[in-house]
């Protein structure tokens, strides 16, 4: 693997971001919009359950709209990125160029992560500035609920992008929609215990839900989540690793049938 | 002269239907030779699986004495491709596109070699101008700078002028003749415009339903087929006059 077509492959980005307004409000302004919208909502709410009702609704609330996005942006970082390759019908001349897959999947895990810090850095200062939410009184549980929500994240976008190439860009709206189908069963906004029966069985097995519980847990009474933790790493990894499988499979199956060449239209 | 792309038994099956049925050709160094044959010749797919874009079901391509399948990234270093069917990042300008290729095929003294070759193909105003308002004309000279980049020892160009207006594809035609002679490169050539493929081809692969008809020099074309012009040669293949 070759750092330097890593490093071209991610400044290609870099320079589309720079100049494209559109783009830039993709990484700001959506993010930024429910912050503002759910957070004055969940600060409602607050006002009409009264100083006893719920005093930790709106740390659950904006701490979960955070590091939900998180997740999301992590997804985005990969199948938007590829998309723009599809878009701009560049994607053959990178798929002839010697940059191979794991350098291909490897840049696009580097972007996800570059814009979710852009993302990320100014929700938290909205968030501190708006609502005086400091996501750091998560204290050392942050860095591994955050590396699992990128993880996760990247996890799903590599299948979204394996199925994009497969099926063309009928599928483009799995960039959009498929972390959200993860979101009910993640627990994001509400406690797992709340899921019926057989949903919490499958939450059980969604690496955010252990994040997401153990914000919670952190929150209500400090305590570090050890065993959430570890079950979304666990989780994570095996997630991770399907996901390179699948897209691996996947390539193979696409150049045998000719589709590459289509440059995933 | 040396083969600098050897194909021997290539076929491409789609399920049932063969696309590719057991071609063998040589590329020689400093030539450029031609694929043309009518629309599912296999033209297309033959280009792709030289590529590396496509899996083929059965034989065997080598460049540069290597085995494409097994050698792939060594390979690829030494090879560029353009299209008149495909495009550069829009929002990127001129020298950021090609900065970017010049760093995925690691070239050494990038910028001078991007100024030099905007010069050969008398785009140097172009530089600094974001890719989407350039003409079509212009993103496939651009697209030609990048196919450059990397100094190829095998060039493949798929309807490289298809998108060009007369004037400017007569210029780029003869341009990359003069870039072929300088620089030795092999290049493998399609188009649908008979005449170009006469005045580009040293030699011409004639590909039916996957097959091939013929190899040989635009004249030998013409003179297995009885016909006056290549274009002639391709309507009686093409209508099984």
């Amino acid at each position: 693997m070759k750092t330097s077509r890593i490093y071209a492959y991610t400044l290609r980005h870099l320079y589309l971001y720079k100049r494209s307004l559109p783009r830039l409000m993709e990484v700001f302004y959506w993010p930024l919009l429910d912050l503002v919208v759910w957070g004055f909502v969940s600060v409602y709410i607050l006002s009409m359950a009264g100083d006893g009702g719920m005093p930790r609704f709106v740390s659950f609330f904006i701490g979960a709209l955070i590091l939900w996005d998180m997740l999301f942006r992590s997804q985005q970082g990969i199948s938007v990125s590829f998309l723009e390759d599809v878009w701009s019908r560049n994607l053959l001349n990178i798929f002839v160029s010697p940059m191979s897959g794991a350098e291909y999947v490897a840049s696009l895990m580097l972007l996800s992560v570059i814009k979710l810090m852009l993302t990320s850095t100014v929700m938290i200062l909205l968030a501190w500035l708006l609502y005086s939410f400091n996501i750091f009184l998560l204290g050392f549980s942050l860095l591994p609920f955050i590396a699992n929500l990128i993880v996760m994240g990247w996890a799903i976008g590599i299948v979204t992008t394996a199925v994009i190439l497969r099926f063309g860009q009928q599928a483009e709206v799995l960039a959009w929609g498929i972390a959200l189908l993860f979101q009910p069963f993640s627990a994001v906004f509400y406690p797992v215990s709340i899921l019926p029966g057989p949903l919490r069985i499958i939450a059980h097995y969604i690496p955010s839900a252990h994040v997401f519980e153990g914000m919670r847990q952190v929150i209500s009474n400090g305590a570090f989540p050890a065993e959430h933790l570890l079950w979304a790493a666990g989780l994570n990894v095996v997630y991770l690793a399907v996901s390179l499988v699948f897209f691996r499979w996947n390539f193979s199956v696409v150049k045998k049938k000719g589709l590459l060449a289509k440059g995933g239209e | 002269m040396s083969a600098i792309a050897e194909v021997r038994g290539l076929t491409k099956a789609f399920n049932h239907v063969v696309a590719v049925d057991h071609i063998s050709f040589d590329i020689h160094e400093g030539e450029i030779l031609g694929l043309i044959g009518p629309n599912g010749a296999g033209k297309t797919t033959t280009l792709q699986m030289l590529l590396g874009l496509t899996t083929p079901t059965s034989g065997e391509i080598r460049l540069f004495g290597l085995d494409l399948a097994s050698n792939r990234e060594s390979i690829l270093q030494r090879v560029n491709f353009s299209s008149s069917y495909i495009s550069l990042p829009y929002s990127l300008t001129v020298r950021e596109n090609l900065s970017v290729f010049a760093r995925l095929y690691g070239v050494k003294g990038a910028a001078s070699k991007i100024d030099g070759l905007l010069e050969t193909f008398e785009i140097s105003s172009l530089i600094d101008i974001p890719t989407r308002r350039l003409s079509s004309g212009q993103i496939t000279r651009v697209c030609l700078c990048k196919a450059l980049l990397n100094d190829p020892g095998i060039l493949f160009l798929d309807e490289p002028t298809a998108s060009l207006d007369p004037d400017i594809a007569d210029k780029t035609r003869k341009l990359l003749r003069r870039i072929n002679a300088e620089r030795r490169i092999s290049i493998l050539y399609t188009s649908h415009n008979m005449q170009e493929m006469e005045e580009m081809c040293d030699r011409l692969v004639f590909l039916d339903k996957g097959r091939i008809l013929a190899v040989g020099r635009p004249g030998e074309i013409k003179e297995k087929f009885g016909a006056a012009s290549l274009e002639e040669a391709f309507l009686k293949i093409a209508r099984k006059v």
